[in-house]
């Protein structure tokens, strides 16, 4: 289904991939506003990992890098500290757009495979969406199995120590699996997201068919 | 009046000298070795009961020159302002003083420098006469504006409203300039979003219906003669040669558009789909009010501005500046493009942009942008031109990375090329040695053969210097005076200055034209125009000694001397700014002011007391510009901040107009070592009298050898570039030369 997406974006905006952000991308009309001054790039506390920093990214939309973009691994590398969008002298929303166009690469089905930010968050979400509460352990034993039963023994034992300092303290509570805690309305909660999410697809709808 | 001389002196007591100094033993100096006819002390001088002494004095006829021995001559200005009589000044305090630590030790020396000052303001008093003006002049309140584009408009419409009369000249048959040409200008007003009418027209208007300003158009200059308040202009119009009385000029000349057609990576001529951006306001003005087509009728959807082309690189062929008003227009010129029709694709290829209009330009790119016009940091490394579209390549400088695309139409920012004359730099001069003949020819490499547009019959050439040989830009300093260009009463306004936008020139015309009444005013009077302000002392010639080699003529920075029949220096007073260089220049010592002169600097020279070797007290002298040096050797003062005791400062107006004289005489008389104190040099040059302190340097040089011939250590006499804010440095230089003398001994010529 995703592909299908994919064919029919790059139908629809041909090489004009900066029009395709605007309209599909979370905040993705500020891209135009960028005057690449680079202050982004220099106050990111990852920059430096980054393969293309926010300026970087903002020009290649321009340069109508389509494939280069969706398929980049950074920005999921975003953190969410804020630092470029306080910093932003054209006050571009750097940080939202960062996370828009993650969640636009994975609407397409075009992230990386095994992105680890990308798997946490689906965890994360699925946990969330479920009861309205995250479920601590079962996030975590999901994380750490991720890869595989071998990796996640690995990756239990090392973070061993803290477990257990986290079980005396009660941060941890084992019961948590059979038992877990919600919100009081469930069915309530999951309408709610449901609502959201058709508006959601609305609005994307809207925005390509005014195309 | 009476004839006689009579020097009253003034010792100041306050700010803390009746403590340091023994006032009497001063009072003693001052009547038994200066002479002067009488002295008086007072508590604190500067104060309406100080004043008022020494205006009774001087009402009373008791005196009819003074010495204010007190503060530094350029502070208490207003205090110690007493016209009707000539005025010496001994620093006291900054020199004396403030600058030397309060120590029980340091006393002795500190006296001693007191001393000195006393003998050397009593010495200068003699020899300075009141300045009073020649009487040459007279008050014409015509003023010539060259050239009817915005700037020249603007100065029109400025100097007419302040009830002057203006000439206003173009050589087109139409006012307006490049200005007129435009469809629509970079906003002037806040929000900056959307671009203006050019309002061109009715400043035309107003220009045509104003009574004091008469407007020839299809005319040239022919000549001009005179010096400010008497210039004589010849006009040709259109073939008939009509004379105008002019008090000053305002040249605003404008611009042509560099051609791009040899640079061939743009195929400029390839295409008529490849436009200048003054190609692209004519295609626009042309089809007002009809969506823009390209030329060979087809519809618009992609456009691509291309800035830079033939600009800021040192390559052969192109303009190594910026010319600071492109990046705006193609953002002015895209956001036309998506008035018509938000679809088409603009972009905008840039290396660094630049939107000269300050505030108001940044928030006219912001509103681009948010119109959807894209910008793209790259360099363009072609436009090919040979098929069936336009293919721009670039190096994108972000992605760093070889890219190209189509496009229907690309717009290139080519600059702008000052119509500024023939470079006087480079104008022959019988006389003088140092210019080949080739210079001239090799580095004015324009390629549009320079014709002259002021004719000016000056000696040193038809038009205004050039800041940097070849470049164009007329010559002005850039930090203080952006107006003043080298000759005197001529103003320059609008990109013959420098690289300008409408904004800009606009601004500039009216900076301009207020010169321009400036000079006319004071031209009446007498009076030097800029930077001295007000002198009404010229320099005067003695016939008799002048060996008639024409240096005074040369090395006059504004041109204010030409040679007359009779092979003499010809003066034009109201040219000149009274700074000096001629009398600097002079080798037999014939040029001098009435205030200023060989012997004033001179007589303070030799009244110095120079101590016999064998006390071991060296003597430094400093001759420090009174615009820079001066003032931060003050400054240093006012911080406390000491110099040597062995130093004796004597400030000059420029230093170019230190005669090499004086040089020599300290150096015969004993002195161990000199300090001279310039402005900076070179094409940022500091320089209140643009060359002054090039000059000096270069006569320097020429002192090592006399130097040499005296057997004395070159590094005796040294010259520096110090600026009003090098405060910490300017008295450190003072004690590094008496450094250098403990190191290398004494003058042994102490007689």
């Amino acid at each position: 289904m995703t592909t299908t997406l994919n064919t029919a974006m790059i139908e629809t905006y041909k090489d004009n991939f900066l029009k395709e952000v605007q309209d599909n991308v979370e905040q993705g009309d500020w891209v135009k506003m960028c005057m690449q001054c680079g202050v982004c790039s220099g106050s990111c506390p990852l920059g430096n990992d980054w393969d293309h920093p926010p300026q970087k990214i903002f020009a290649m939309i321009r340069a109508g890098k389509r494939e280069e973009v969706l398929t980049s691994d950074s920005m999921w590398m975003c953190t969410s500290c804020y630092n470029c969008i306080a910093r932003c002298p054209r006050k571009v929303p750097v940080t939202h757009i960062m996370h828009g166009l993650a969640s636009y690469a994975s609407r397409l089905g075009l992230t990386p495979k095994g992105q680890p930010t990308k798997e946490f968050a689906n965890i994360f979400w699925k946990s969330l969406s479920n009861k309205g509460r995250v479920n601590e352990v079962e996030v975590a034993y999901k994380l750490y199995f991720m890869d595989g039963f071998i990796s996640g023994i690995k990756k239990a034992l090392s973070m061993a120590g803290i477990g257990i300092k986290m079980l005396t303290t009660k941060r941890l509570m084992p019961l948590e699996l059979i038992k877990p805690h919600k919100v009081d309305d469930v069915s309530g909660f999951r309408n709610m997201l449901a609502k959201a999410a058709e508006l959601e697809t609305a609005r994307i709808h809207n925005n390509s068919k005014d195309n | 009046m009476n004839s006689e001389v009579k020097i009253g002196t003034f010792l100041c007591k306050g700010c803390g000298l009746g403590d340091r100094l023994d006032m009497d033993q001063l009072e003693l100096i001052a009547t038994r070795e200066g002479k002067v006819t009488y002295v008086k002390q007072h508590d604190y001088l500067c104060g309406d009961e100080g004043v008022a002494l020494i205006q009774n004095d001087i009402d009373s006829g008791e005196c009819n020159k003074i010495i204010v021995a007190a503060c530094s001559k350029r502070v208490k200005t207003q205090a110690f302002n007493f016209p009707e009589v000539s005025v010496a000044r001994a620093n006291l305090r900054e020199g004396v003083i403030w600058s030397q630590p309060d120590t029980e030790e340091a006393a002795e020396l500190t006296q001693e420098m007191a001393a000195d000052y006393i003998r050397m303001a009593s010495a200068e008093i003699k020899f300075i006469q009141l300045p009073s003006a020649s009487g040459e002049q007279e008050v014409n309140k015509n003023i010539l504006v060259v050239g009817a584009g915005i700037t020249g408009l603007t100065a029109a419409l400025e100097a007419a409203n302040t009830g002057y009369k203006v000439v206003l000249v173009e050589k087109e048959a139409t006012l307006g300039g490049m200005t007129a040409k435009l469809y629509n200008r970079i906003p002037t007003k806040s929000p900056y979003q959307q671009p203006e009418d050019t309002g061109i027209e009715s400043m035309i208007e107003k220009v045509n219906s104003s009574d004091n300003i008469t407007v020839y158009t299809n005319t040239t200059i022919a000549k001009t003669e005179g010096a400010p308040g008497r210039f004589n202009i010849t006009l040709d119009n259109d073939g008939t040669p009509e004379t105008v009385s002019i008090g000053a000029i305002v040249q605003a000349s404008g611009f042509t558009l560099h051609d791009p057609s040899h640079l061939e990576q743009f195929s400029y001529t390839g295409s008529d789909n490849i436009m200048t951006q003054a190609d692209l306001e004519q295609h626009f003005t042309a089809n007002a009010g009809a969506q823009v087509k390209t030329k060979d009728g087809k519809e618009i959807k992609r456009v691509t501005f291309i800035q830079c082309v033939g600009q800021r690189s040192e390559e052969e062929g192109h303009l190594s500046y910026c010319s600071g008003y492109c990046c705006g227009t193609s953002v002015k010129q895209a956001i036309n493009f998506k008035q018509q029709n938000p679809d088409i694709d603009t972009k905008v290829i840039y290396t660094h942009l630049r939107v000269s209009t300050g505030v108001g330009g940044e928030d006219f790119y912001r509103s681009g942008q948010d119109q959807g016009v894209v910008f793209l940091k790259g360099t363009v490394s072609n436009v090919d031109a040979s098929g069936d579209k336009l293919t721009v390549s670039y190096k994108d400088i972000i992605l760093e990375e070889d890219l190209s695309f189509e496009s229907d139409l690309v717009i290139l920012a080519t600059g702008m090329v000052p119509n500024s004359g023939v470079d006087a730099n480079l104008t022959e001069m019988e006389g003088e040695e140092e210019k080949s003949e080739e210079e001239g020819a090799e580095e004015n490499d324009l390629s549009i053969p320079v014709k002259s547009i002021l004719n000016l019959d000056y000696r040193q050439g038809t038009d205004l210097p050039h800041l940097i040989n070849g470049k164009g830009f007329n010559d002005s300093h850039f930090i203080c005076f952006p107006y003043e260009t080298a000759r005197t009463g001529i103003y320059t306004a609008g990109p013959v200055r420098r690289p300008m936008d409408i904004h800009q020139a606009s601004e500039d015309a009216t900076g301009a034209a207020l010169k321009a009444i400036q000079v006319v005013e004071n031209a009446g009077k007498g009076r030097a125009a800029h930077p001295r302000s007000g002198d009404l002392s010229f320099p005067k010639f003695q016939n008799e000694g002048c060996t008639q080699c024409g240096r005074c003529t040369i090395e006059c920075p504004f041109g204010a001397i030409d040679i007359g029949e009779d092979k003499y220096p010809k003066f034009n007073e109201s040219r000149c700014r009274r700074c000096g260089t001629c009398m600097g220049a002079c080798p037999v010592r014939v040029i001098s002011f009435e205030n200023y002169s060989i012997d004033t600097v001179g007589q303070q020279i030799k009244n110095i007391d120079i101590p016999d070797e064998f006390d071991e007290k060296p003597r430094i002298l400093c001759l420090a510009c009174e615009n820079d040096a001066y003032p931060a050797l003050d400054m240093a003062a006012h911080n406390r901040i000491t110099h040597s005791a062995y130093v004796r400062i004597i400030p000059v107006r420029c230093l170019g107009s230190v005669s090499a004289s004086w040089v020599s005489d300290a150096l015969n008389t004993g002195f161990d070592g000199i300090v001279l104190m310039g402005c900076k040099t070179g094409d940022d040059y500091q320089c209140h009298f643009i060359k002054g302190s090039t000059l000096a340097k270069e006569r320097m040089s020429k002192v090592a050898d006399t130097l040499e011939t005296m057997s004395l250590e070159p590094v005796r006499v040294s010259t520096y570039e110090v600026a009003i804010t090098d405060i910490q440095r300017a008295p450190q230089l003072i004690n590094d030369m008496a450094d250098t003398i403990e190191e290398i001994g004494l003058n042994p010529f102490k007689f």
